[in-house]
């Protein structure tokens, strides 16, 4: 089967690198040929599948070496768990530089080196929560990764940006082969949040494609820097992941997204409680007229 | 050929107009337009400062040519970094002919190219560290330079570097001035912006900056030559008029200038401004904060710096206004002279000019002296205060083009039939294949000085060699000539 290439996406801490790490293990775990290629300048989205820190990332050797040119594919990719690559592509520390320019470098790097082979069956992008500028849509862009799958779970903020995310998709999609595959659901345990999610997919024009429920398996096997999978492969969150794993193995609904304008996303929230009825009278009162409105009444 | 009419200019406009599409067209209409010497406020008449339209072909420059390339780049015993890739640096080194006194290398630096030479992983992990290194390096390797600027190219304002907190740290290494200068070639619309930045930047980190006070010894004829680059030698033959009157310049910028000259400027009791684009916002915060009055003047021609000299003189006492009239009378004999041997040869023709900041009407009386008629003029990137200054020098019915294009200014030329072109040289192949003689009023073609009186003499052999060269009878190839001027000549020959 030709390769697929897929790139996950989602708000700033809702467990991107960990569930794109458990799922990129599960693949593995069945026989299947991935690599990750982290495009994040903190480098975290291959530590639980080579159980190291952070690995050395590309632009991290190609500053050393002196330029990108002067590397080997070699130099920046390791093998972890199940025969996984990791590539991660690296970047300043905050506030200097431009990370952006590193993914697109990176990447770039990979697909003149050849490291997209025929062997391989998916590729993974761990792409930093915000898209905040070019740099960042790199994986989206066209012949890069085909299928997005975003990461949310049943909290305000996470919908907000997963519905920003979409937006940005459908900016691909036109000129390009790119197309939303599904929300993955990490769950936080709110109220009802399954069914949230599957009323946000189906208004975003796709699916969620698993429920994913908290466990402190993964946390347990977080700290040991190792994928529940590898930790402990019995463990039922394990089945969870490799059940998410067979559902994209087996995914073929892809789509250009429908993103929802903030009054239909408001309103979603407002029906499953997660937002009151918005009461127009308190706008721009500060708390103590408010109190002295209170007392009059 | 005849002058044009007021309703011949404006239909010419209209024609030339013509073959853009609306939207353009509109746009490039408010910048042509028709001299009125009764206009008092250019901007009824002609827009300016404006983005170029994309599609056309402009000459325009960028932020970091206006403060690299115009401002800071002369000033000669500085280290001008070009920070970023470098290609900005290489391609603009040396280009603009600033010439200066000194030993290149050793303790002036004009003609050298800086870069900091940046690479993907710069961009990545920014720049700021190798900036601070090349700093110290140059400290190591050029000791008597006096001070550095950083001239930020495009990369270093999308990536964010912090150049101010590097030179403030490199300042203190290595105890002289660095100033950093935010002039990423997107920013504004032409090489304008650039100018103001290299101004403020002037301002911020020279003036301000300042800590140690030099010794200065002031006397009441002190005066500073500003905004003259010292093209060809420019700036020589001004001061040498200023000198002649008994004044005393204590600084030009920035041809063949200094730092230290910059640092004492404010000490000024006048500051003269020649090119008013490029440097009046210094002159004016001078002004203000120190209280130094400024005045343009025009070098260019006789008559201009006659005028020009009086009006500077008008400022001091009467020993300079009595030195002034000898210096005018000193010089009244070489120059008539030129006038004699030149106006009869290039008297009548007509000229259209499109240059830079303050040419395209500072050259206007030079030509007028020799008895020649500017028809058309134009700048790069003007603001509507140099065509307020502009509409006063040019005939009625004149034409004007701001920021022209290609296309305008080659149509133009086709019906106003000039018999000179003074522009850059960008313009410069296409008027000469044209057949039309042609000079680059930027370079002054590798001639100058053309200011002062020395340079007036020098401007009018140069102009009188390209207008009244034989090669213009030549521009049809011998077997295309017509059979009865090879009769005449063969008669000739017979004869």
């Amino acid at each position: 089967m030709a390769l697929r290439q897929c790139a996950i996406y989602g708000k700033g801490g809702i467990g991107k690198s960990t569930t794109t790490q458990n799922l990129v293990a599960a693949l593995a775990e069945s026989g299947k040929k991935v690599m990750i290629v982290g495009c994040d300048p903190k480098a975290d989205s291959t530590r639980l599948i080579l159980h190291s820190k952070a690995q050395t990332s590309v632009m991290q050797l190609a500053a050393e070496a002196g330029s990108v040119e002067d590397l080997e594919l070699e130099d920046v990719m390791n093998v972890g768990y199940g025969d996984v690559r990791c590539v991660e592509s690296g970047g300043p520390e905050p506030g200097v530089g431009c990370a952006g320019r590193g993914v697109i470098t990176a990447i770039n790097f990979l697909e003149e080196e050849g490291a997209y082979d025929e062997n391989l069956d998916f590729v993974f992008y761990d792409v930093l929560g915000d898209v905040v500028c070019g740099g960042f849509a790199m994986p989206i862009r066209e012949n890069k990764a085909q299928e997005i799958y975003i990461v949310c779970s049943g909290e305000m903020m996470a919908m907000y940006a997963a519905n920003n995310i979409a937006k940005g998709i459908v900016k691909y999609a036109n000129s390009g082969s790119v197309r939303l595959a599904g929300l993955i659901c990490n769950s936080r345990n709110t109220d009802r949040e399954d069914e949230l999610i599957m009323a946000l997919a189906s208004r975003l024009g796709t699916t969620m494609i698993h429920f994913v429920p908290r466990d402190n398996a993964v946390q347990h096997a977080e700290i040991r820097r190792m994928t529940v999978i590898e930790f402990d492969p019995t463990h039922k969150q394990a089945n969870e992941y490799r059940e998410l794993a067979r559902k994209i193995d087996a995914n073929r609904n892809f789509v250009i997204p429908t993103p929802i304008e903030m009054e239909e996303l408001e309103e979603l929230l407002m029906e499953f409680g997660l937002m009151d009825q918005e009461d127009t009278a308190i706008i721009g009162k500060t708390a103590a007229e408010l109190a002295a409105d209170a007392a009059a009444a | 050929m005849a002058a044009l009419t007021r309703e011949e200019t404006e239909a010419l406009i209209a024609e030339v107009l013509e073959v853009y599409p609306d939207k353009a067209k509109k746009d490039r209409a408010k910048h042509l337009a028709v001299n009125d010497q009764s206009i008092e406020q250019s901007k009824k008449c002609i827009t300016s400062n404006r983005k170029s339209l994309p599609g056309v072909m402009t000459v325009r420059g960028c932020a970091y040519a206006g403060s690299r390339g115009v401002v800071w780049g002369p000033i000669k015993d500085m280290i001008h970094i070009s920070h970023g890739p470098v290609g900005c640096g290489q391609y603009s080194r040396a280009g603009r002919r600033n010439y200066y006194v000194g030993t290149t290398g050793v303790d002036t630096f004009a003609e050298m190219n800086f870069t900091s030479d940046f690479q993907e992983k710069d961009i990545v992990f920014g720049g700021d560290k190798k900036l601070s290194k090349l700093i110290t390096e140059i400290e190591r390797l050029f000791p008597l330079h006096k001070g550095v600027s950083v001239q930020s190219e495009c990369p270093i304002g999308l990536i964010g570097d912090d150049i101010e907190a590097v030179s403030k740290k490199s300042a203190a290494e290595i105890g002289k001035t660095v100033v950093p200068v935010r002039c990423e070639g997107f920013r504004g619309v032409s090489q304008s912006l650039g100018h103001h930045i290299a101004n403020d930047a002037i301002r911020d980190w020279v003036f301000d900056g300042k800590k140690e006070v030099r010794a200065f010894e002031a006397t009441p004829y002190d005066v500073a030559i500003i905004g003259d680059y010292n093209i060809g030698g420019d700036a020589w033959s001004s001061r040498i008029l200023l000198e002649e009157m008994g004044l005393r310049v204590i600084a030009q910028w920035s041809g063949d200038g200094t730092l230290a000259e910059m640092e004492n400027t404010p000490k000024a009791r006048l500051n003269l401004l020649h090119c008013y684009r490029s440097m009046n916002y210094i002159s004016r915060h001078m002004e203000e904060k120190y209280g130094i009055p400024w005045m343009e003047y025009n070098f260019f021609g006789p008559t201009k710096i006659e005028e020009s000299l009086r009006k500077i003189a008008a400022f001091f006492d009467e020993s300079i206004q009595q030195k002034t009239e000898q210096v005018i009378e000193k010089y009244k004999a070489e120059y008539a002279a030129v006038v004699a041997k030149y106006k009869p040869r290039l008297q009548g023709k007509r000229v259209m000019l499109y240059i830079g900041g303050l040419r395209p009407r500072h050259v206007i009386g030079a030509y007028e002296d020799l008895g020649m008629e500017v028809v058309g003029t134009g700048y790069e990137f003007a603001h509507n205060d140099d065509y307020d200054r502009t509409i006063k020098e040019m005939g009625n019915a004149t034409l004007l083009y701001d920021d022209v294009t290609g296309y305008e200014f080659e149509e133009f030329v086709k019906k106003v039939k000039p018999d000179l072109i003074g522009s850059g040289i960008k313009e410069k192949y296409i008027f000469q294949k044209m057949g039309i003689p042609f000079r680059q009023m930027h370079s002054w073609d590798y001639s100058g000085p053309y200011h002062g009186y020395d340079g007036f003499a020098i401007f009018a052999r140069d102009m009188d060699m390209t207008l009244n060269n034989p090669c213009w009878n030549k521009m049809q190839a011998p077997w295309l000539k017509k059979a009865e001027s090879s009769a005449t000549e063969a008669v000739q020959a017979a004869a």
